[in-house]
């Protein structure tokens, strides 16, 4: 009796400080958040209205909801550009390089740009496709144009481009952890009983790697949905994302009810991957067996 | 086996050939994928080291010459040598403060059961996916009715919040590991709690600790989002290099950042190191 009642005392002093800190640090901000959310701009202050005024502009106004919609596209299209990039060669250096050695020094390579900074490597694609850029001077010394072109940077293009240079290391560790636990001896099996290499890797090896993709989804989706440095750099006019709105409403634009109104949006959409992606995961687990 | 049954030796054979020429391709195609997408993601950055030493205020091809100027005006660089004494300061104390968070977390997550643990694991592991300006104008807001001023604290605090995460989730992996029948063996001779826990548990789980605690200093070094809503008058390292690219592009961020990069080199082979060692016997 008494070891148990000492064991708990003892766990909870292990948890009383993660516990405290979550709740202070965490719960309690997005407890405010949400409050705020309710309130309203009047003047150079913030007053309690505790109405979905907020909500409701987002809806109604084409401006925000325009936003809206241009962020889940790129996000989207980041997702499954790093996907298609990062797929295959978590595939090849899984299955394709025997040496273990050759294999991590592989996969450091891939994750290794994951260190360094992430505003260096949006800032490196301004410097590369800039009109006064290393691309475009590139292409006019080499002949290929004949002046340089200011359509490489601030479109929707070179933000994908960019994002997905970012997060093909994020999507990559995921699904190349997901392909290394396959057992090869299923995919032999498979060969054995003469099915081809390419049946076999989408009724194999594919369905085994959905928790892997899953993952690097979910990271992949939401960190590029709530991205505001890359827009900055490379985006341009028509590449502002919806971080870059809540940004504005807690700097310039100075309407932080609205601002916490999105930002409560953007949490409640990462929530919502989250949940989605660990119910297919664990639907995923129970098929393995 | 085969070859005495349906199949006659040379058909097997046939197949077999026909696999392994195909399998050849395969190969072959992803390996230039692979090739293609590992270049991706490292020519921009032998593009940033190059331009670092380019004796050209822009960046264009061809080459200009050599240079170490850009390298000589950062070193006369107060605002930005001040900016790199803050994020050293900032990152010491926010891996601090996340480890000791993130440990005694993995601990209650590994070994005891509470009344609200699945809730408890879903709310601290949340940074992992959550976008950090979520976490920045959260504890803006907070910070704000409370009446604190920001500074380089609230900062350390904003960090430490968003990088429990790493820390557990590396620590929690190698406590998923940890046999505890060591402990149990440590006890059983007598040891007391706190001596098992220094003399059994912690060497098996220090390399975990000291590589995560190694990426959190990292993370924290590079921190943007949260900080950009933290931060009072002082800025951190990516905080000036962010404001002076609004100015516009100077030579100069290119020999800072070829700095970074080769820095952040040297951390992630020591952390490499750590994160794989399995360095006390009850590892597995």
């Amino acid at each position: 009796m008494r070891l148990t009642a000492h064991r708990r005392l003892n766990s909870l002093a292990v948890l009383a400080l993660p516990l405290a800190w979550t709740l202070l640090f965490m719960i309690v901000p997005y407890a405010i958040m949400l409050a705020y959310s309710f309130f309203r701009k009047q003047g150079f202050t913030f007053v309690p209205d505790f109405n979905l005024a907020n909500y409701a502009l987002l809806i109604k106004d084409p401006q925000y909801r325009e936003v809206l919609q241009r962020t889940l596209k790129i996000a989207l299209t980041v997702s499954l550009s790093a996907m298609v990039l990062a797929y295959p060669l978590a595939y090849f250096i899984a299955f394709k390089i025997s040496s273990q050695r050759v294999r991590l020094f592989l996969y450091m390579m891939v994750i290794i740009p994951l260190w360094v900074s992430y505003l260096l490597r949006a800032y490196i694609w301004k410097t590369i496709l800039g009109s006064e850029g290393v691309l475009n001077s590139f292409l006019v010394w080499t002949g290929v144009i004949s002046e340089p072109t200011p359509l490489l940077l601030y479109n929707q293009f070179s933000m994908v481009l960019t994002l997905t240079y970012i997060f093909v290391p994020f999507m990559f560790m995921p699904i190349y952890t997901a392909l290394e636990k396959i057992p090869r001896s299923l995919i032999e099996a498979s060969w054995d009983l003469g099915v081809d290499p390419l049946r076999t890797f989408l009724k194999v090896t594919l369905p085994l790697s959905v928790p892997g993709l899953l993952a690097g989804f979910t990271f992949t989706f939401c960190l590029s949905f709530g991205d505001f440095i890359a827009p900055f750099l490379v985006g341009g006019p028509t590449g502002t994302l919806v971080a870059n709105v809540v940004q504005s409403q807690f700097g310039i634009a100075f309407n932080w009810p609205l601002g916490a109104a999105i930002s409560m949006v953007i949490l409640l959409i990462v929530i919502t991957i989250i949940s989605i992606s660990d119910r297919f995961e664990r639907a995923g687990r129970i098929d393995m067996g | 086996m085969a070859s005495e049954g349906i199949f006659s030796t040379r058909e097997v054979a046939g197949v077999a050939l026909r696999r392994k020429r195909r399998s050849d391709a395969s190969t072959l195609a992803l390996g230039a994928v692979a090739v293609l997408v590992l270049s991706f993601l490292y020519l921009p950055v032998i593009v940033l080291i190059v331009f670092s030493f380019n004796d050209n205020s822009v960046m264009t091809l061809p080459l200009n010459g050599f240079t170490l100027d850009w390298y000589r005006k950062l070193f006369a660089n107060d605002e930005m040598l001040r900016a790199i004494r803050n994020s050293f300061y900032v990152a010491t104390f926010a891996t601090v403060l996340t480890t000791l968070i993130g440990v005694p977390a993995a601990f209650a997550l590994d070994r005891s059961d509470f009344p609200g643990k699945a809730i408890f694991r879903r709310i601290v592991l949340l940074p992992l996916t959550l976008p950090g300006i979520i976490t920045g104008i959260s504890m803006l807001q907070m910070f704000h009715l409370l009446g604190f001023n920001l500074s380089l604290q609230t900062v350390i605090m904003g960090h430490g919040t968003a990088l429990i995460a790493i820390v557990l989730t590396q620590v929690y992996a190698r406590l998923q590991r940890f046999n505890r029948r060591w402990e149990e063996a440590s006890s059983d001779l007598g040891g007391r709690p706190w001596q098992t826990f220094l003399l059994i548990t912690l060497p098996n789980i220090r390399s975990a600790l000291v590589g995560s605690a190694l990426l959190a200093f990292t993370l924290s070094f590079d921190e943007i989002p949260v900080t950009f809503f933290l931060t009072g008058r002082e800025n951190t390292l990516p905080m000036y290099i962010y404001s002076t690219l609004r100015r516009g592009f100077t030579p100069e961020i290119n020999a800072i950042a070829t700095i970074i990069v080769v820095a952040s080199l040297g951390v992630i082979l020591v952390s490499i190191r750590l994160l794989r060692n399995t360095d006390a016997p009850g590892g597995r």
